[in-house]
């Protein structure tokens, strides 16, 4: 698209945005504006923006494609007038494949669609874990989406959703995975497909898979639905390798033990012991000595239930809701588990409130009570600090 | 304001083609909209849940949630989709001239 006015914008306040050395997005679009004027329009609405204090996008928009209720967020500018190119400014959400990898072809197949049908700039990748293809107008849509399909690409989940499930890199580039994350974030999107186009419930509801406690993609933070990988068993340890990073200076007292949360090892200058059954999987050991410790022989995940961030009501956190899943049972577990749950959060959520929250209004006992799941102590969240629950250590032979 | 028109009737609408004057809404309105929601023939289908919609709002003042909309018509979510191709919200919504639901992104 050319500019019709042919002048570039002035743009001041932006500019300040460009220095420092850090990446700056005005320099993005900027370098998006040399052959796209609605990359220029909406630098000209920014700078407007900035100078009055005041953002000029309206609130909401109802626009898509036909047999989807989501993938398309309406944008519309209350400055159409002044800014004709941002008028209508569109976002689409496309299905990003597990773990973000692309061959280059891909994205330029995915780029020159962009650069055909709308404003060419993109955000790889949104927090919601779509790609994200900024800014065209309404008469664009479908025909950006019969492309997309054309190439391979689906558009994403938007609204009171399945949302695009997303999940760290997982096995393909990582040791330290404790099930296949892609595999399973793949097999989610293609078995609710139904629930991701067509909204259903009373508000979004997000699976993110994170193939280790590290949890890359903040699954715990985000996901309505976290599946954390982890292990049963005991960290395996190399033993010379742990004599290794002591010998070439690693203070294995200050730098792992100390920092251990749950003080579950001891270092006595040759030998590492670890307390297995006091470990909390907070993966630091492994991370500061990734050649000596691993991840234990008998992997699966957690499934956790709640997190969110604020918007209708403050941020949550997951708890835990099935301790631990073998890798190879996780999708049908949670096929079943994700069935009883949205039967149990359609009946009794109100409109806009999230599973997190519907568990805290009625409490975990009666949601566990209407999803037919026993409670067990995992949880519990922080059990050994909370007063009002008294663990004992089993005797001999009791269970 | 934009203004849709057909065959010499005109209403006034949103940017995203709502009905801005819900007093005026008749089954007249509804058939004039459908075309722009790729809505050949208005079924009895169609009307069942333009009229829930309709009846819903007029009571309470908002769009039913879509699990009641769906239990209350006995329509499943995706045969409402094919009812109205571009679904609930932006479909039936429209042609029952409600304003534009509230929704998040």
């Amino acid at each position: 698209m050319a500019n019709d006015s042919g002048e570039k914008p002035e743009t001041k306040m932006l500019d300040e945005l460009e220095k420092g050395p850090w990446p700056s997005f005005v320099k993005e679009i900027k370098s998006a504006g040399q052959t796209s004027a609605s990359a220029q329009d909406l630098l000209r609405q920014l700078e407007l923006s900035y100078q009055e204090k005041k953002g000029h996008w309206k609130h909401g928009g109802l626009v898509g494609v036909l047999g989807y209720g989501g993938g398309v967020i309406g944008r519309y500018s209350d400055a159409g007038d002044q800014f004709p190119k941002v008028a209508q400014f569109h976002t689409l959400r496309v299905n990003q494949p597990a773990g973000w990898f692309y061959t280059s072809d891909a994205i330029r197949t995915l780029c020159d669609i962009w650069e055909r049908h709308g404003s060419g700039l993109t955000n790889m990748h949104g927090s919601t874990g779509d790609l994200i293809l900024l800014g065209t107008g309404t008469a664009e849509l479908e025909p950006t989406f019969q492309e997309l399909a054309q190439a391979g690409f689906d558009l994403g989940g938007s609204g009171s959703a399945f949302r695009t499930p997303s999940c760290c890199v997982g096995m393909a580039r990582c040791e330290w995975a404790c099930y296949d994350a892609m595999k399973l974030c793949y097999d989610l999107t293609m078995a609710y497909q139904d629930e991701m186009h067509r909204p259903p419930f009373p508000y979004k509801f997000k699976v993110k898979c994170a193939a280790c406690p590290n949890d890359c993609v903040a699954a715990i933070a985000r996901a309505d639905l976290s599946i954390i990988g982890t292990w049963k068993d005991e960290i395996q340890v190399d033993e010379s390798a742990v004599n290794e990073y002591a010998s070439a200076g690693l203070n294995l007292q200050k730098d792992v033990c100390d920092l251990c949360p749950s003080k579950c090892m001891a270092w006595d200058g040759h030998k590492l012991s670890i307390e297995n059954h006091e470990c909390v999987r907070c993966m630091h050991c492994i991370n500061v000595m990734p050649k000596a410790l691993r991840p234990g022989k008998e992997r699966g995940a957690v499934i956790m239930i709640g997190g969110k961030a604020p918007i209708m009501q403050g941020a949550l956190l997951s708890s835990v809701l099935v301790p631990f899943v073998p890798a190879e049972e996780l999708m049908d577990t949670l096929k079943e588990l994700i069935r009883r749950i949205w039967d149990f959060w359609d009946e009794y959520g109100n409109n806009r409130e999230r599973v997190g929250e519907l568990i805290q209004r009625v409490g975990l006992p009666v949601f566990l009570d209407g999803i037919g799941l026993d409670p067990v102590p995992e949880m519990v969240s922080a059990p050994r600090d909370n007063p009002y629950i008294y663990f004992q250590v089993a005797k001999d032979g009791e269970k | 304001m934009p203004l849709f028109e057909v065959e010499g009737r005109s209403y006034e609408v949103d940017e995203d083609g709502f009905l801005q004057e819900p007093e005026r809404w008749n089954r007249e309105v509804a058939k004039d909209f459908a075309a722009t929601e790729a809505i050949a023939d208005l079924t009895e289908e169609h009307w069942k849940i333009i009229h829930y919609i309709r009846n819903y709002y007029l009571e309470f003042g908002i769009a039913p949630m879509i699990r009641k909309l769906c239990k209350e018509t006995g329509h499943k979510l995706n045969e409402i989709y094919k009812l109205f191709p571009s679904g609930p919200a932006k479909g039936a919504c429209k042609l029952a001239g409600l304003p534009k639901p509230t929704g998040c992104v």
